[in-house]
This record gives C-alpha cells, structure tokens and sequence, in this order.
C-alpha cells in the first residue's frame, strides 16, 4: 500500500504498523512501548493524518492506505 | 592629581547574591540566565562550542521532517552538554498549526515546555497576538508549560500570564535583527507588572543589548543569531555569558539616578589654595 510520508510517496508493506516503519526510517529496534530496545531516546515523533500517534500506541497503530504521516524531530531552530 | 572618591561603595557581601540568586522558572532552577537558540549555527561542531562557551543551559530547538541523512546529532549534543531542550513552535503561523506542533515535540522530546511562536508573516516574523493568545490557551489546557514569544506589549504580555503561561517572552527587535531593545520602557513596564519570568527573546545585536534587558529586570535573555552569526561564535558565547551577569548584578545593585548637571565625586572642601 501507499502513504504520504513527510510529503512524499512512500510504499509500505499491508498492515505495517507505525513503529515498523519508524523502525525502518530510523534504523532502531523499538519494543512494543515505543521506546528504543538500545535504551537511548529516540527524539522523533510521529503525526498520522494531523494527530499526533503517541509513542505508546505505534505498535497498535497500523497504517492504511493513503495516510498522510509525518515523521519529526529536533533540529536546529531559534 | 586628585584620586576620586567613590561614593557609595556596596557592602561587599552584595558580590556573592550572583551565587544564591538562581533562575527557577517551572520549578526548575537553571544556573544561567542566558537561553540559546540553535539557529543559525553553520556547523554542529561550532554551535557546540558556542553553548558551552555561553554556559547556557537551556537551549531551543525546531521540529522539522526527520531525514536519515542529517538527524540525531543535535539532540544528542545537547545530551552531551547536559543542556535542557526548549521546543519552538518556529514557523508556525496559527493556533493550530503550533498546538500540533507542540504536542510532537512533546512525543518526541519528552518534556512539556514550549516556546510558543506564533508569526503573522515571513517579512516581519512578528507575532500574530490573536493567534498567539488562542494557542496559549489551548496549550496550558493540555498541560504544556507555556515560554510564550511576544510583542513587547504590556498589555499583552499580561493577558498571557493570566492565561496560564509559564514564562512571558517579549522580543526586543524582530528575529535576527540585532536591532537590540527598541521599546526598553516597555520591557520595563512588563517587567514590573508580571509575576511570572520574563525573557527577552529576539533581536539582541551584541553584549551590551543582553545587559541592557538585565537591568531592566528582565529574569533571563534569549538569543541565537546574535552568537551563532557572530564572526567568533564561541566568543560571542562568552561575551554574552558575562554580559547577563553583569546586567542581572547592576540592576541588583542598583543604578545611580540621571542627572542633569554633573555631580562631583570629589570633596570641594579642603582643598589647597595657591595664590
């Protein structure tokens, strides 16, 4: 299936949840709480068609074709 | 030659009031008063140095469009330095658009500060005050510690404060001016009425402009293109640290009033008379 990912056009596999494809746009292992299996924090975040998915429900979360994600993080701003 | 008399030196125990007058804001106390931006900064390395130049301990920073390519390395430096994060809601041009914002830097930062800037226009970068005044509102509902960027409005500022916000931040100048403080009798007027900390944020040129707001009574500064676009960031940075302690120290001392006339400084009696 197809999402928007940060604008552009993305495919995924069906049923793919938001923490695998987090876990692939960031080269992380993430358990089912959202949190990186290496313990360090992550530092990004994810919104799924303008509402933000928090971190606790990307393994529940699984994405359907045509949604809009965008996937943010910290960097430098005033 | 005469040697001028110094009238009304300070009990030097004053000195030490640096040491045991902290910046708490939200309960947290910070060592110092000057807050950087990351803006603007040419390279990761350089900015680097900057902060910990500026002894600074909280720090802003953007949320943008993760990119494999480029992300990890600036939230991990501020780890590094043990410097805390100060979200922006930079580039956000109403409520909506900055509540959503805020609420992803929240997921992704973990904490529930927010710089809430809310511009009308990419020209002047000002803030939107109707705008600005809705997404206070629908932040402090949601739980968010409030580091609101303003207009250098008395009145404004106020209505923030009751509004919830944690920290009321007038600009001096417009973003990346270096203008420096262009309305200081309003700064000193929201610094008298509000009972909440107050930064000025935005349009500090150099030194001096980050003492001046001090000694209006300002609580802290916020800055960055001032040290990240200065020719030596690094020692900008430095500049600066000294400049906040110094103006927070003068306005602790208090200033001799204006005059009009000069005051001599040395005794007019007892002076030698040649004939």
């Amino acid at each position: 299936m197809n999402i928007r990912l940060n604008g552009s056009e993305q495919t995924v596999a069906d049923g793919a949840s938001v923490s695998t494809l987090v876990s692939q746009l960031t080269g992380r292992n993430i358990g089912p709480d959202g949190r990186a299996a290496d313990g360090q924090k992550l530092g990004v975040a994810v919104a799924r068609n303008a509402e933000v998915v928090p971190r606790s429900q990307w393994h529940a979360t699984a994405l359907a074709d045509g949604d809009d994600v965008e996937l943010v993080t910290a960097v430098q701003g005033g | 030659m005469n040697e001028t008399t110094i009238a009304g030196t300070a009990a030097v125990p004053a000195v030490s009031a640096a040491v045991a007058d902290p910046f708490v804001v939200d309960g947290v106390t910070l060592g110092s008063r000057l807050i950087m931006g990351t803006g603007g900064a040419p390279s990761l390395d350089g900015l680097g140095a900057a902060l910990v130049a500026s002894g600074t301990e909280l720090t802003t920073v953007a949320m943008r469009r993760y990119s494999p390519a480029e992300t990890g390395s600036l939230f991990q430096l501020l780890v590094d330095h043990h410097i805390r994060v100060l979200p922006n809601t930079a580039g956000c041009f109403t409520a909506k658009d900055a509540v959503l914002t805020a609420e992803l830097a929240r997921e992704a930062l973990e904490t529930d500060w927010v710089k809430l800037e809310v511009i009308a226009d990419e020209h002047t970068l000002l803030p939107d005050a109707v705008e600005l005044v809705d997404a206070t509102e629908q932040l402090v509902a949601r739980g968010f510690k409030v580091f609101a960027y303003t207009n250098d409005d008395p009145v404004l500022a106020l209505r923030l404060e009751n509004l919830g916000a944690t920290a009321v931040m007038p600009l001096g100048a417009p973003i990346g001016t270096g203008l420096g403080i262009l309305n200081p009798h309003n700064i000193e007027l929201i610094v008298s009425r509000a009972s909440v900390p107050v930064v000025l944020d935005a349009g500090i040129g150099t030194a001096s402009d980050a003492a001046l707001a001090m000694e209006l009574g300002c609580d802290a500064v916020l800055l960055a293109t001032a040290v990240t676009r200065a020719q030596n960031p690094a020692l900008m940075g430095e500049a600066f640290k000294h400049a906040v302690i110094a103006g927070r120290l003068a306005k602790a001392a208090g200033r001799i009033p204006r005059r009009e006339h000069a005051l001599a400084s040395s005794a007019m009696e007892g002076r030698a008379e040649f004939l």
